[in-house]
């Protein structure tokens, strides 16, 4: 029998200790609830809300970041300016940032003595306390995640497509949208999914800026805290339930990107 | 036909300087360089894809500097193919038809012509991925002139391909340009397609036009060090002239004709280069008696070093030239050069 190396057996420890790492406590609180308990907690009407708001304010997220961050990522993979550094690096500070101080940020200049937040007043437009806080939260933490794959995918896609497209008589606006949106249709959607799962786990911010309407982490915090582990696990489940079949969509997405490559 | 006037244009490091270049109409024009002469870039700036600093393109009589690359009516193909990989060949070949007003059946007419002159109907419902090299550059080719561009601009087309495909899609060129009334300029590293397609070409070299003119004419009589050595003349040598005579090194060269100006250089192509093992000379050419180096076989052709005079000069001949003679064996023997195969500059 060939002698393994003894490299191969530390790739093997480590894999192992991270799986287990990852596994294990999720592996357990998805376990622990009883069907019954489980059941009973999606008759739950106000649990059910949740994880419908959660869903609903996070895919709000993803088409926000859909339309706005798209041209972003497409004049970042396209051209070179000077700064152009400093805009990644703005654009990921979402991704760096505490996530309370994320919302304590946006509470900050959409409060009334902010002049922002007094426009937005005069506009009808409240976001303490309200889905659309929740969303403009959601939107503030997912959009890096959407923004930097749509720019690799773009990145991916030879310029030169796009030039032939041009010499072909096709404008600047017609070339983007039939040759170079049609070939990032998959970065796409996987950004989306990308953006829609981090903003359905986001806690942090959004306890800040609207505690209620609750989201499901929300709710699954004050079910911890008001009557211990026992009833926020149920909740937690459904929600992982959610999450899980997010990414399942995503790494099946990515896996046949990989194969047709 | 191209006009470019005065351009100018600077991309990142790299600058195009004092471009001047005209390019007549239905003419078949090489533009010829090392890597990173600014070739492609010249190419792009004429299509209008990269922005020029200063100068004038002009497109058939039309000045279209201020033009999108659009509304220019330049076609460009590159290298790579650059076909669109998430449309079928058909529907790449029409593609720039969308952007067009004309009437449905000439569309239809150049449609089938091209589809026709370059053996593409059984490849219109394949997507590019399922292509070879040489079918990808004729769809293409095919795509490009669909348009009905008044100027196409092929960006080293044949160097990607594999010399069966190379030779097909070379003759595709040539029918192509014959057929069609556009004026081609290509950008080539290989003298044989620029010799084979071109009736003129110019020398670019670190983004200035180095020289221009006949495409044979740039290969004889290169007016550089750089020109010359860039178009493989072999044998370049520091000379002196006096009248008709260039005196280079302990040899006395008849060169025919006296040089006009002051010449520094004298050159002569390998293939004109000629080694006898007897001293006879024909057409007036100078001879020396000489001894060879070196012989390096390259397949099909042998290249042949020969010490004479304190030079060495290179010549190449097919390897059954001397039928049962092998020159590897030879010592002494005879060079030959003609004086109109001489050049001075």
């Amino acid at each position: 029998m060939e002698k393994r190396e003894p490299f191969f057996w530390l790739t093997i420890s480590c894999g192992g200790i991270i799986l287990a790492f990852i596994v294990l406590p999720l592996f357990d609180m998805m376990t622990t609830p009883s069907l019954s308990m489980l059941k009973e907690t999606l008759n739950d009407r106000d649990v059910v809300r949740s994880i419908w708001l959660s869903m609903y304010t996070a895919a709000a997220a993803a088409l926000i970041s859909f339309v706005l961050g798209t041209p972003l990522a497409y004049l970042l993979a396209r051209t070179h300016f000077r700064g152009k550094r400093w805009v990644e690096s703005i654009i990921d500070l979402p991704i760096v940032i505490p996530h309370p101080v994320v919302g304590i940020a946006i509470l900050s200049v959409a409060g009334k003595n902010h002049w922002l937040g007094q426009v937005l007043s005069d506009l009808g437009v409240q976001i303490m306390g309200s889905v659309t806080g929740i969303i403009t939260v959601l939107t503030f933490v997912g959009l890096p995640f959407y923004i930097n794959t749509v720019k690799a995918g773009f990145e991916g896609i030879s310029p030169r497509l796009e030039k032939v497209s041009r010499s072909l008589g096709a404008s600047m606006s017609r070339t983007v949208f039939r040759i170079a949106f049609p070939l990032t249709r998959r970065s796409m959607t996987i950004g989306l999914i990308m953006c829609m799962a981090r903003a359905i786990s986001e806690f942090g911010a959004v306890v800040i800026v609207a505690y209620h309407p609750m989201i499901a982490p929300v709710m699954i915090y004050e079910r911890f805290e008001s009557y211990g582990l026992k009833y926020s696990q149920p909740v937690a489940v459904w929600l992982v339930m959610v999450c899980l079949c997010l990414f399942l969509l995503l790494r099946i997405l990515t896996l046949r990107k990989a194969r047709e490559a | 036909m191209i006009r470019v006037e005065n351009l100018n244009l600077r991309l990142l490091d790299f600058r195009l300087k004092d471009i001047h270049l005209t390019v007549e109409e239905n003419e078949f024009f090489a533009l010829m360089g090392p890597t990173g002469a600014g070739k492609t870039v010249l190419l792009e700036a004429i299509a209008g894809l990269i922005p020029v600093r200063s100068g004038r393109v002009w497109v058939d009589n039309s000045d279209v500097t201020g033009l999108p690359p659009e509304k220019r009516g330049v076609g460009i193909v590159y290298q790579d193919h650059a076909l669109f990989p998430h449309q079928t060949v058909l529907q790449n070949i029409l593609y720039g038809l969308h952007f067009q007003r004309e009437p449905k059946s000439e569309s239809e007419r150049r449609r089938d012509r091209l589809i026709d002159l370059l053996r593409l109907s059984h490849l219109l419902n394949r997507f590019p991925t399922h292509l070879s090299g040489g079918e990808k550059q004729r769809v293409a080719l095919a795509r490009a002139l669909m348009a009905g561009p008044k100027v196409l601009l092929l960006d080293e087309p044949l160097s990607a391909l594999d010399p069966n495909f190379r030779e097909e899609v070379r003759d595709s060129l040539k029918d192509l340009h014959h057929s069609s009334d556009t004026t081609f300029l290509m950008v080539t590293h290989d003298f044989a397609d620029a010799l084979f397609l071109a009736q003129r070409a110019a020398l670019i070299h670190e983004g200035r036009i180095e020289q221009s003119g006949e495409t044979m004419e740039l290969f004889r009589r290169p007016n550089s060090l750089f020109a010359a050595e860039f178009v493989g003349m072999k044998n370049i040598f520091p000379a002196t002239f006096h009248g008709t005579t260039a005196r280079v090194g302990e040899l006395a060269i008849e060169m025919g004709t006296a040089p006009k100006g002051s010449m520094r250089y004298l050159s002569v192509r390998p293939e004109d280069v000629v080694i006898s093992r007897e001293p006879t000379s024909r057409n007036g050419a100078t001879i020396f008696q000489g001894e060879i180096k070196r012989v390096v076989d390259h397949g099909f052709y042998l290249s042949v070093s020969i010490k004479t005079g304190g030079l060495v000069f290179q010549s190449v001949m097919p390897k059954n030239a001397f039928l049962d003679a092998d020159p590897k064996n030879w010592t002494a023997v005879y060079v030959q050069v003609r004086p109109s195969t001489l050049h001075a500059f």
